[in-house]
């Protein structure tokens, strides 16, 4: 009995040390994987994730604290993607954080803009540019869609207008067979 | 020598340890959906096994044999067994965190892998020496990998083809697994020519 | 020497479809008929969309540019013939997608008044302003891609190219607008090829025609033989017929044996490949100083008298249609060939520079795909791939939409010649598989690229906010500890004062910070007396004079360091 006690206490003695050792050799500086998960991210910045931008997201998802399926704008295709990477299961979009919506751009209406500068502190990527009672405008290529600037116009002039498809963006459909009703069938 | 070559040949292939003798089928069914999963897997299972064999070869004819302890021979295994898969997956989370990300549970679960524990104790029973048990547990782990790294090569094809919706997934895998495990049915009598 | 002395090599794959090419050849080349309105597309090129510089209502005459290139990729238009800006407006393009694009809408005014043309004295331009010219002049690869010449033609190569390679092979069934224009234009197409030798420095010059075209090949060898055009190793090489000969990689590699690999350019390796009808554009804008604001379009395919016409760009394509006699069982229309060519929405649609054909499609001619059938595996689209790929692997990952996978496999090599299409036993639409896998690839990566582009400027906004927000409390610390020096200031000199009157009538606490602040100032006048050199003191004549001369050469070198410290040092 005694023996089998020493033989175990010695065992573990001599791995917990041999895998203390380790832990201190082999400790890990920073997170490598927080950059993939950032790069999969669409950066709206939009926060509907509940974090404040898409890096604070990919930490969270990184440490296990978030779901994958918790990113509207980057939809179905964004959490197949982090599924993927992460070698988790697949899983639908959470509804409590939003739903996924066509690609749009924030229009404000030069008219009724009074300059009031809240929209550009608001936006996060920088794209409205304009000066104090001066007009505002969105610079449409570098709109992200977030819509955090709308909450905060007092007047109301900052609408969300859906991108539509031109001959650039024009992408070739998945073919499909055309069915040619025959004579023989009625 | 020949001994040992067949050794290794009939742990490769004779009697693969997952579509033989259907032992780790555990991560074999979960990390094979791509290649480089299966390839990250294998290496550290090779590493793992081939440690555990050695080692608890050690334990077993040195320590528990002589103060006659066989009886802790189960618990002993299981504890060096763990002690070398933290140590792996401390290695890899500094060498590759994408692989230790990706790898995830399936990684610390090499602990319960019954294919680790399994070779390892029919190497006590088969009586192998130590450079038989080594040969075995490496020959065991190549298997291992060889099937992992096969069947994920097969479901990367397979994840294009058209399956009728209710054998998706791991219906599918499950009868592709079979199907290959009947394939290697077909080296038994290789040790014939022995 | 003749073309029989060259030996000729040979690339992979491709077909032997039926050409159809002798009904549109019979008749010569027709005039475009004339037009009341054009449609002028300002987006016309690869590379970005020019920017409209005249104004509705204004007069514009023939060759005069409309639309200003949009950086260096990009490619002027101009008007194709003299009249009114009516409109510029969005209308429909010759696209499979039928959406619309801005254009320039012309009132012809009839009297087809050209610009005053002159002549670019290309010898003297540099090559930095001979691409610009071609640029403005709106060059671009008439062979179908519309790539913008000024980029292709660059002469800044170190002792020049290798080979340039003219592309006469027109490979695909029922086109024939080259085939045409070499036999009716030939002197000026070899005069535009001696130029763009020249610009370019080419030691070789190859002008590759499918040995189907034989009238074609006889007459650019006479004009490259005889008249002003003779020149040392430009030759006329009558390539083997079979489709797709005409592809860039594929002629390039039946001359001059070379192999483009997958990511590299032709220009790599010394060689250049134009397409005769750029060669021919190249010399009107050089020589005659005119843009291009027209091309050979054919007209085949289900038409009573299939022909070539030289259209101006804007031309509806309904009105050329009209002078072919189209026949009535009509159901399609496919601009480009039946290879590689794109169904286009509706006949109202204008010639662009990319318009080489304009096929008329039928039930009869073009009967409807057969229904699709499973891959088989068969290999017989790998034999055909003129591109060396494998067409059932691509297949199998873009219809599975697996893109990472289809890209490992090379499907940016694929030049979408249709030979796999054309063999598939299955009667699988490989082709259209391949686009779709393309532009959602595309899509994704310009995706991507903004993703980027709004990581980083939302990273940057996030260091300005942080970093203007330790400016500005940076800037009150300051503010207070001056307030606070200003006020310690004030209470000394009080508390001095009052020390020496009374000291019983202040309060303790008065007392406390005096105590503190006499014990501050003293603090600071040791320490100020510590730090004062204490060996400039009790000097000797000798110490100061050395002194005196350390300063003076000090002096000397801060007088030539001077110009080198930056301005606002």
């Amino acid at each position: 009995m005694l023996e089998a006690i020493l033989v175990m206490s010695l065992g573990a003695i001599v791995l917990g040390a041999a895998l203390g050792y380790a832990a201190v050799k082999f400790r890990v500086e920073g997170d490598p994987l927080v950059e993939k998960i950032d790069a999969i991210l669409p950066q709206t910045q939009c926060g509907q994730c509940s974090y404040p931008g898409c890096k604070p997201y990919a930490q969270a998802i990184a440490r296990g604290e978030a779901e994958i399926n918790q990113c509207p704008p980057g939809g179905e295709e964004g959490i197949r993607k982090l599924a993927d990477l992460l070698g988790r299961e697949f899983k639908s979009l959470s509804a409590e954080h939003g739903v996924e919506k066509p690609k749009a751009v924030a229009v404000i209406d030069e008219q009724t803009c009074i300059g009031c500068t809240l929209c550009i502190q608001a936006c996060p990527v920088d794209a409205i540019v304009g000066a104090a009672k001066q007009m505002h405008t969105v610079i449409a290529e570098q709109c992200t869609g977030c819509e955090l600037c709308l909450p905060p116009c007092p007047v109301d002039c900052i609408t969300m207008e859906t991108l539509h498809e031109t001959v650039e963006t024009w992408k070739w459909k998945y073919p499909v067979v055309a069915l040619h009703p025959t004579a023989g069938i009625s | 020598m020949t001994g040992y070559f067949f050794v290794v040949l009939g742990a490769v292939l004779v009697n693969n340890v997952v579509f033989v003798r259907i032992l780790g089928l555990c991560p074999f069914m979960g990390v094979s959906k791509k290649l480089e999963t299966a390839l990250g897997m294998g290496a550290a299972t090779t590493f793992v096994l081939t440690m555990a064999c050695g080692s608890s070869f050690v334990i077993d004819r040195w320590l528990l044999q002589p103060n006659g302890l066989e009886y802790l021979r189960t618990l002993s295994f299981i504890v060096t067994i763990a002690a070398i898969v933290q140590l792996t997956e401390l290695v890899i989370q500094k060498v590759s965190p994408l692989l230790h990300q990706v790898l995830g549970i399936y990684l610390p679960l090499i602990t319960t892998n019954c294919a680790v524990l399994g070779v390892p104790l029919l190497n006590v029973t088969l009586k192998y020496n130590f450079v038989e048990s080594l040969l075995f547990g490496f020959g065991s782990a190549v298997g291992f990998s060889l099937a992992l790294i096969l069947f994920a090569t097969l479901r990367e094809r397979l994840e294009g083809a058209d399956v009728p919706v209710h054998f998706r997934g791991t219906a599918i895998a499950m009868i592709t697994a079979g199907l290959i495990s009947l394939a290697f049915m077909g080296f038994a009598g290789l040790d014939k020519y022995k | 020497m003749t073309t029989l002395l060259e030996s000729l090599f040979d690339f992979n794959g491709g077909v032997k479809p039926d050409y159809h090419k002798d009904a549109s050849t019979r008749l010569s080349i027709g005039v475009s008929p004339a037009q009341t309105e054009l449609v002028i597309p300002l987006h016309q090129s690869i590379g970005g969309t020019p920017r409209p510089i005249v104004a509705v209502g204004e007069q514009v005459k023939k060759g005069q540019r409309i639309g200003d290139a949009d950086g260096d990729v990009s490619s002027a238009v101009h008007a194709s013939t003299s009249g009114t800006v009516v409109a510029i407006e969005m209308r429909r393009m010759p696209h499979p997608s039928g959406l619309s694009s801005l254009c320039i809408v012309l009132e012809s005014d009839g009297r087809d008044e050209w610009i005053a043309c002159q002549a670019f004295d290309y010898k003297k331009a540099t090559p930095q302003e001979i691409r610009d010219y071609l640029r403005d002049s709106g060059v671009v690869g008439l062979g179908g891609a519309v790539f913008p010449t000024h980029l292709k033609l660059n002469a800044d190569r170190q002792g020049g190219i290798e080979t340039l390679i003219i592309n006469g092979a027109e490979c695909e069934p029922y086109i024939t607008c080259d085939d045409m224009l070499m036999r009716e234009r030939a002197d000026d197409i070899v005069r535009g090829v001696q130029l763009m030798r020249e610009i370019l420095g080419a030691k070789h010059v190859r002008i590759g025609i499918e040995d189907n075209k034989p009238e074609a090949i006889a007459v650019m060898q006479t004009a490259v033989r005889f008249g002003d055009n003779r020149t040392d190793d430009l030759l006329v090489v009558a390539v083997p017929t079979r489709y797709p000969a005409g592809g860039a990689k594929q002629l390039i590699r039946v001359i001059t044996g070379i192999e483009v690999p997958h990511g590299k350019r032709s220009i790599d390796y010394g060689v250049q490949c134009f397409n005769v009808a750029t060669a021919l554009a190249i010399y009107e804008a050089i020589s005659l100083g005119r843009p291009l604001i027209s091309r050979i379009v054919t007209v085949a395919g289900n038409v009573g008298a299939p022909r070539n016409f030289d259209v101006l760009i804007g031309t509806a394509i309904k009105d050329i249609i009209a002078a072919c006699e189209p026949l009535p069982d009509t159901n399609r229309l496919i601009m480009g060939g039946p290879m590689m060519g794109v169904e286009i929405p509706g006949d109202e649609v204008p010639v662009v520079k990319a318009t080489n054909c304009i096929l008329l499609g039928s039930n009869k001619i073009f009967p409807p795909p057969a229904p699709e059938m499973p891959c088989i595996r068969c290999g017989e689209c790998a034999i055909a791939c003129p591109a060396d790929l494998q067409p059932l692997e691509l297949y199998w990952f873009s219809r599975a939409k697996i893109f990472g996978k289809a890209q490992e496999y090379h499907l940016f090599d694929c030049i979408e010649c249709g030979c796999c299409s054309y063999v598939c036993p299955s009667n699988i639409p490989l082709v259209d598989y391949y686009r779709f896998a393309k532009s959602e690839i595309w899509a994704r990566e310009k995706e991507k690229s903004l993703a980027d582009e709004a990581r980083d400027r939302f990273e940057f906004r996030q260091f300005r906010d942080v970093r203007d927000e330790q400016e500005k409390s940076a800037r009150l610390a300051a503010r207070a500890a001056a307030a606070a020096a200003a006020k310690q200031l004030a209470t000394m000199v009080v508390t001095t004062d009052a020390a020496e009157i009374s000291t019983a009538e202040t309060s303790n606490e008065a007392n406390e910070k005096a105590a503190l602040i006499a014990a501050a100032i003293a603090r600071a006048r040791e320490q100020q007396g510590t730090t004062t050199p204490q060996n400039t003191q009790q000097l000797s004549a000798e110490q100061l004079a050395e002194i005196s001369a350390i300063e003076a050469r000090r002096a000397e070198i801060r007088e030539h360091a001077k110009p080198h410290l930056p301005p606002d040092a």
